[in-house]
């Protein structure tokens, strides 16, 4: 289907249907349940979900295919924020002409960066991207200001032109809408005792999301896809038998670019506003966690990374330590509060610690990810049933020298 | 002219913290090949055993001062530091005025100690991955290393003052025949300058007259030969990896009077210093220190305020443009050797 084999078409119906149930199923607990906390369902995390996805798939067809560290991957992100928010300003409060900006400017802006950085390679290239990254962070925080409003971040107001609708919106600030359809309206439905928010700007970023993981699909299946592989596993091979591979790197670096920028116009979209700290180099790396801890280089590791760390990041820094004093209450007292101790640091505010943590932890022992601890919990159960055609299974994935 | 050796001098602090830290990153990369990104949570480490050292010195205890009364009329209760009662108030008052100076001599073994398990206990294992690998799980490492500092000291920078010897300024103009306070210079950034120029010193004269050094040097150019000549490589590596974590930890001892310590210091310095190690050369050891003065400068030449109304933000980004010129022009840096990651 798609021109996708059928292992892809199954993986792709997959991601799809999780997203669209996504608000059923990421709202497993009834509201008024203790366990309500662990719920994820509502819009605004749902989104980020989505759009930290859609920027880690873009990180993933540079990183995991050609191997090139990029840590200034958020400056495109931040770069498309910036011009979702002047779209929004000048032009009118549509969503689509904002993304279609964003993913065009960080395009261009990564066609520049990346035909400078790409000239290196290894370490080099990280930390040439690292400074760009960390330029134009500093631009955007001092001399840009008129672009970028500096310290505060790029607003909506009342008296902005917005050329096509401005007439519309007296008195109140307008909210972002694909031709009518606002970002923000959100239907609940009621079921028993659980409830679910169906958001209609979740559904733009998921749709979205789901063509762009589509067309990471194709990217890797494709023979650009391979070549880029090539230039992973051996660059100077590549070189010797001829080619020259510099304009395929630069474009898996633009198209990646492309959806970091794409990320940033979506977040731009759901929330109209835009700072420079979306770029400095500790988002870059946040994007990179994400991808490493999905597993690089595999399809769907990048988005589950993304959740994994949005999810988390939402859950654990909301637990504080009257949360945990209900969780240890039923045992005795003492030992109640020794576990709250333990436990405290890893939650509320430090759950940077457990994610600093749980990142070197992937690092060292699981370097292909979560989807490496996936594949190996499989290879498990299946060895169980019998070794035989496990044993076929590896031999024939080994490729030839 | 005044104008110039003020913004030389100015320079020069910062300079000489990007060298210190590039100098360590430059050892460890020389000698185990590992690109070290938790090498500013080691001078963050360095800084806030200053402020540890501090806190010790000024342990307290309380007593009731009958001759004096608070506003209630109660006697007022005075915390009186332990050192002021072992040492004699003047005496004890001059410990805890210096602890900044004072705490080299406690952060050097801690610093070597925190080396030598990270090398031992984590980096060790990552010698035959490829580098991204190296980058990733010593970023990580960072993050941890942040974020513990960040829970027990809190988010706050703490300042943590030198001693009062040190406080003023110095009128340097007027030694050079310039008027009075034309070219004003604060003694810490002098005593920071001095002391950082030893510590490079120092490293060097280790590195080039014993015995210890000349191994170590034999095995940056060549680490199996020096290995089959029947020397235990690996141990003087590991010791190497505690020095340059000694160093880094040093240049965040003294910077603390410069600039308040606060947990998110580090990862501040570890892009520049990584900037500073590439234009200098990687596994340039001095590369690192010759770049690291020079951006130090060129950066406060920058921020002269004729040069920024004819660029605007040139200040900002200057560090990066020269690196991003260096990388493309000279891809080996400054003393780059050749074959040295050339990729």
């Amino acid at each position: 289907m798609l021109g996708l084999n059928r292992k892809d078409t199954t993986l792709l119906i997959a991601v799809a249907i999780l997203t669209m149930f996504a608000p059923i199923i990421l709202n497993p607990f009834p509201v008024d349940s203790a366990m309500a906390q662990f719920n994820a369902g509502y819009p605004d995390l749902m989104q980020r979900f989505v759009i930290f996805g859609i920027f880690a798939i873009g990180f993933n067809i540079l990183f995991g295919l050609t191997g090139y560290l990029s840590f200034g991957h958020a400056a495109f992100l931040g770069v498309g924020s910036y011009s979702a928010v002047w779209m929004f300003k000048l032009l009118s409060m549509n969503v689509l002409p904002a993304i279609l900006l964003a993913v065009l400017i960080s395009g261009v802006f990564a066609l520049v960066i990346g035909y400078v950085s790409l000239r290196r390679s290894g370490i080099y290239f990280s930390i040439l991207t690292l400074a760009f990254a960390q330029m134009s962070f500093n631009l955007a925080y001092s001399v840009l200001t008129p672009i970028t409003n500096g310290e505060t971040g790029l607003q909506l107001s009342l008296d902005d032109p917005r050329i096509l609708d401005g007439a519309g919106s007296a008195g109140s600030l307008p909210v972002t809408n694909l031709f009518g359809l606002e970002m923000r309206a959100t239907e609940t439905v009621n079921l028993g005792p659980w409830s679910w928010d169906f958001s209609a700007g979740y559904y733009v970023c998921a749709l979205i999301m789901l063509a762009a993981f589509y067309l990471s699909v194709r990217i890797f299946r494709s023979p650009f896809g391979l070549m880029l592989r090539a230039v992973k596993s051996n660059q100077q091979r590549l070189n010797y038998t001829g080619l020259n591979s510099r304009p395929y790197t630069l474009a898996a670096f633009v198209i990646s670019g492309m959806y970091a920028g794409l990320a940033g116009g979506l977040l731009a979209s759901m929330d109209p506003l835009a700072g420079a700290e979306r770029m400095q180099w500790t988002a870059s790396g946040e994007v990179v966690l994400m991808t490493i801890l999905g597993g690089a280089g595999t399809l769907i590791g990048p988005v589950l990374g993304a959740g994994f760390i949005k999810y988390f990041e939402n859950i654990f820094s909301k637990i504080n330590d009257n949360v945990l004093h209900t969780w240890f209450a039923v045992l005795p007292d003492g030992i109640e509060d020794f576990l709250v101790t333990i436990v405290h640091p890893f939650v509320g505010k430090g759950w940077h610690l457990t994610l600093g943590l749980m990142f070197m932890l992937v690092v060292i022992f699981l370097p292909g990810g979560l989807v490496e601890g996936g594949q190996r919990i499989g290879r498990l159960f299946r060895r169980r049933k019998g070794k035989q055609t496990d044993a076929e299974a590896d031999a024939s994935k080994t490729p030839a020298e | 002219m005044d104008a110039i050796i003020l913004q030389t001098l100015n320079g020069l602090d910062k300079g000489s913290a990007y060298a210190l830290i590039a100098l360590g990153l430059t050892l460890i990369f020389g000698t185990l090949g590992v690109v070290n990104f938790a090498h500013g949570a080691l001078f963050m480490i360095g800084s806030f055993c200053a402020v540890t050292l501090s806190r010790i010195l000024s342990y307290s205890y309380e007593i009731v001062d009958d001759t004096r009364t608070d506003f209630l009329g109660n006697p007022m209760k005075v915390d009186i530091p332990y050192v002021h009662s072992w040492f004699g108030e003047s005496a004890g008052q001059t410990i805890i005025d210096w602890s900044v100076p004072l705490a080299i001599l406690f952060a050097i073994p801690i610093m070597l100690f925190v080396g030598y398990v990270m090398e031992r206990g984590l980096i060790k294992h990552f010698y035959k991955r490829p580098h991204a690998d190296q980058i990733l799980v010593t970023f990580g490492l960072a993050i941890v290393l942040q974020e513990v500092v960040k829970q027990i000291y809190g988010a706050n920078p703490i300042p943590t003052p030198a001693p009062p010897a040190f406080t003023g300024s110095l009128d340097f103009g007027v030694w050079l025949g310039f008027d009075p306070n034309t070219i004003i210079y604060p003694y810490w950034r002098l005593v920071y300058f001095f002391f950082s120029a030893i510590v490079i010193a120092a490293v060097f004269a280790f590195l080039q007259f014993t015995t210890f050094g000349m191994v170590v040097r034999a095995g940056m150019a060549d680490r199996e030969t020096v290995g089959l000549l029947g020397i235990d490589i690996d141990k003087r590596f590991t010791m190497m990896f505690g020095i340059a974590a000694a160093v880094a930890g040093l240049a965040g001892v003294m910077y603390t009077p410069i600039n308040s310590p606060n947990y998110h210091m580090g990862m501040d310095f570890l892009v520049l210093s990584f900037v500073v190690v590439v234009v200098g050369g990687m596994g340039s050891l001095p590369g690192a220190v010759l770049a690291g003065f020079l951006l130090g400068i060129l950066q406060s030449f920058a921020s002269m305020n004729w040069i920024k109304d004819i660029l605007p933000g040139i200040d900002q980004i200057i560090i990066y443009l020269v690196a991003i010129a260096i990388l493309l022009t000279r891809p080996r840096g400054l003393m780059g050797r050749k074959g040295v990651m050339e990729d």
